[in-house]
């Protein structure tokens, strides 16, 4: 399949569709109605639509909960990736969805950050979404490259306040997790880097390793292992906690600049007029997955963890959905991005 | 020797029932959805992905990667059969193995492609054991602004693909450039082109226009002539390469191996430019530059070759680096994940049998995929006896299945007519498709990167000259344009002089 540029392939084409969702679509999954109440659900097939590439770490996460959760609600689930404009587009479709609870959506920080980054959405996140629960939040780490100079956060804040017009900070792309917490780090230093946008964390990172830019915020899921074999420089970590994959890198509290906090955090959702009893199983069935050892296990790995249960609420992901949009609204506008 | 005893670890490891199975089922796998258009290896590592949880990470692996490169060997088949490229390495293939196909050597073309992509996979499999880590470094080096220069240097060497006017060929590159600009831009997300179509947001896709511009125009073309409509080709001579035709391939295999696994190495987009280059220099060395576009063999063995040893050497910044060049290796980053190993520079010391297991596994994928293609032939060539009037909307019908199951768009099948219909007009007007999708593929990679390189420059467009990587290839380019512009001048003299021809 075409070798385009790397990532614009990614974009364009791997909105990956499995077979089976192939079949699915054709026979209609997710598009009727009306077999009857809430009792019998799921019934049929769920979709889980992921709206960012497969093996990508939200795609990771949720293929982690989809077994344990299909095995929960007794039924199948598949994960269905529909990518393109940070996520805008997979949630466009699903808002679209019938309110069956068959189409679910997995979806990120993004989910907060869209309708301050796109003029022309189609959804609103609080109106059109029913939450289900929030599932893990991923800690993000702020990297160098190797030689970079200053060696400890507090050497970065002074250094790029005194060369701002020499740094160059990378991101994966607009709306990216690593462009937002970018936005974060200027709005609480203070000072306009020179943004270098890349198309995907992969030919981002490789640039940083290469020394090509300066330094750039992602997820622990993408460094930790430049991290750990010392081919970037690690600052901090964005979390309240420090990440066991890696324990001696201090957070930003410690670091001196606890205005950096930021998450990847995910969430389950499902269209605005699901029933309440379907919203609920889901939820259920979600707590029961993030408690699964295996769950936990993998999570680990990837440098997160599942959400307390009381997290893994309706409740609790509105609340925190709802703060999210507040904070992303502002820094956002405040740094006068648009993504179309 | 060190290299001895990881070649034995990792061959104890690939050579495991299991792992020679999943490898089989790999290439297999690869192979088929090579073959069919629209559907590729990524839609099919990302459908599979999820099903290698539960293997173990080396198998899942050999078999992910299996996938990938097995997939090389089987996008040429329909690219040589029916002028079908399902990626950007096949069309190159298309221009002189689809010739071979009309003029009865298919067989010819299918197994000199077989047999150049083994030894440039044995080949680039050997490199990969021998200096994966020297080898990523250098890669590391290639900035935006190298990447921009290695482009630019590409596209100016691969106006060969023209088999006419040079002067056409450039309009096409252009208009395949533009084309390539359709979408949201990556740094401002401004839409370009998309004429308030949300569907055309994330561009236009690669399979979409290869199909239509290639396969569907090619239909349309055979459906004015009586004869081809019958069938495409009257006469099959023998499906294997004649004594002539195997001793002018092992030049380019050899010069395609070496060129694909050079830029297969680097992770900003080497890959894409190795069968277009190696096509480039072959039609230059070569004593019968004219036989070029009309069923050169050497047209078929360098760029196959250069495609598979690329596709090979494309693993080495994922395994030594962690760093993903492909979207297909980005899957593979997820599956390395999903088994808890850490995608980055430690994964050859923290896990040698996983690390020495897929190399020594690529090579016997290799030896699978000669056994698997080469008998395989005999049932393509038979293809090609199928009526017509039958195969043509076979082709159509398969072509829009494929491109519709990339995404579920049905632009992508709109697409299809559209670039069909376009391709048909500029054939009729002397124009060639190739240069079009050279523009297409590349186009977008020289701006990325040419914008990259500035903004990462505050601006000054000197670091094109002042990085010395930057600077040798943008010589090169030079010298490039410049042998390509003087014989056309030269010509045109002694067209002037000579009248006829």
């Amino acid at each position: 399949m075409g070798t385009t540029s790397r990532y614009r392939a990614a974009t364009r084409m791997s909105a990956a569709l499995s077979l089976v969702a192939l079949v699915a679509a054709c026979s209609g999954n997710g598009g009727a109605t009306g077999r009857g109440g809430t009792d019998d659900y799921p019934g049929r097939n769920i979709t889980f639509v992921v709206p960012f590439s497969a093996g990508g770490p939200t795609d990771t996460v949720t293929r982690m909960i989809a077994e344990p959760m299909a095995a929960q609600l007794g039924g199948k689930i598949v994960v269905r990736n529909v990518e393109g404009a940070g996520g805008t587009v997979g949630a466009g479709e699903v808002a679209q969805a019938e309110p069956d609870g068959l189409t679910v959506l997995m979806h990120h920080i993004g989910m907060s950050t869209a309708p301050a980054l796109y003029e022309k959405l189609g959804y609103q996140p609080l109106k059109d979404f029913e939450t289900v629960g929030l599932v893990t939040e991923v800690p993000m780490t702020v990297v160098g490259r190797k030689d970079f100079a200053p060696a400890t956060l507090a050497d970065l804040v002074a250094y790029v306040k005194a060369n701002a017009n020499k740094v160059t900070l990378a991101n994966a792309g607009i709306g990216a997790a690593s462009h937002l917490c970018g936005l974060l780090f200027q709005t609480a230093v203070g000072v306009k880097l020179q943004e270098v946008p890349y198309q995907g964390t992969g030919p981002a990172l490789t640039d940083l390793v290469g020394g090509q830019v300066d330094f750039m915020c992602d997820q622990t899921t993408n460094t930790s292992g430049q991290i750990s074999a010392g081919k970037v420089k690690a600052y901090a970590v964005t979390t309240p906690q420090r990440v066991k994959s890696l324990p001696d890198l201090p957070t930003t509290a410690e670091a001196g600049l606890p205005q950096l906090q930021v998450s990847v955090w995910h969430g389950l959702y499902v269209p605005a007029g699901t029933p309440p009893e379907v919203v609920r199983k889901l939820s259920e069935a979600l707590k029961v997955a993030l408690a699964e050892p295996r769950v936990i296990e993998q999570m680990a790995k990837l440098g997160t963890a599942p959400v307390p249960p009381e997290a893994a609420t309706p409740q609790a992901h509105r609340t925190k959905l709802e703060e999210q949009l507040g904070t992303w609204a502002k820094v956002i506008a405040d740094a006068g991005v648009k993504a179309s | 020797m060190e290299l001895f005893d990881n070649l034995a670890l990792g061959f104890s490891t690939a050579f495991l029932v299991q792992n020679v199975l999943y490898c089989f089922v790999g290439v297999l796998l690869g192979t088929a959805v090579g073959v069919l258009p629209g559907i590729g290896p990524t839609a099919t590592v990302a459908m599979l992905l999820p099903i290698t949880f539960s293997f173990e990470p080396v198998t899942a692996l050999i078999m992910l990667a299996g996938i990938y490169y097995g997939a090389q060997y089987g996008g040429s088949t329909t690219a040589i059969l029916i002028n079908l490229p399902g990626e950007s390495s096949a069309a190159v293939t298309a221009l002189d193995g689809h010739e071979m196909a009309r003029q009865g050597r298919a067989g010819a073309a299918l197994a000199v492609a077989a047999v150049g992509s083994f030894i440039a996979g044995t080949v680039a499999t050997v490199a990969l054991a021998v200096a994966a880590p020297p080898l990523a470094s250098v890669a590391l080096r290639f900035g935006p602004a190298d990447y921009f220069s290695l482009v630019l240097f590409g596209l100016v060497v691969s106006i060969a693909l023209a088999r006419g006017s040079t002067l056409k060929a450039l309009a096409m590159i252009v208009l395949g450039v533009l084309l390539g600009t359709v979408g949201q831009d990556i740094y401002t997300g401004t839409p370009r082109f998309v004429f308030d179509q949300r569907e055309l947001y994330g561009g236009i896709d690669f399979v979409s226009v290869a199909v239509g511009m290639f396969g569907v125009a090619e239909i349309l073309r055979n459906l004015e002539n009586e004869q081809t409509r019958a069938t495409i080709v009257s006469k099959v001579t023998s499906l294997w390469p004649t004594g002539e035709e195997r001793r002018r391939s092992v030049g380019p295999i050899l010069r395609g191996t070496g060129l694909g696994a050079a830029l297969g190495v680097l992770p900003g987009g080497g890959h894409v430019l190795a069968s277009f280059t190696s096509y480039a220099v072959e039609k230059r060395i070569s004593k019968r530059p004219r036989e070029f576009g009309h069923g050169a063999i050497e047209g078929v063995a360098g760029p196959e070759s250069a495609n598979n040893a690329a596709a090979q050497t494309s693993f080495i910044p994922l395994l030594t680096l962690g760093l993903p060049a492909h979207p297909v290796m980005a899957l593979m980053v997820g599956a390395f994940i999903v088994h808890g190993i850490t995608p980055g520079p430690n994964v050859i010391t923290d896990e040698p049998a996983l690390f020495w297991g897929l190399i020594a596994s690529m090579w016997i994928g290799n030896v699978l995929l000669l056994l698997l293609n080469l008998p395989l032939i005999g049932i393509w060539v038979r293809m090609l006896r199928i009526p017509y009037q039958v195969l043509f909307p076979m082709i159509i019908l398969f072509a829009a299945i494929g491109t519709y199951s990339l995404s579920l768009n049905a632009y992508d099948v709109y697409a299809i007519a559209f670039f069909g219909l376009l391709g048909y007009v500029l054939i009729k007007c002397g124009c060639e498709p190739a240069p079009l999708l050279l523009g297409f593929v590349l186009g977008p990679l020289l701006e990325e990167n040419l914008r990259r390189a500035l903004i990462i420059s505050r601006g000054d467009p000197s670091v094109f000259l002042t990085r010395p990587i930057s600077a040798v290839l943008l010589a090169l380019a030079l010298v490039a344009l410049v042998i390509t512009v003087l014989p056309t001048i030269k010509r045109r003299r002694e067209v002037v002089f000579a009248g006829e021809e």
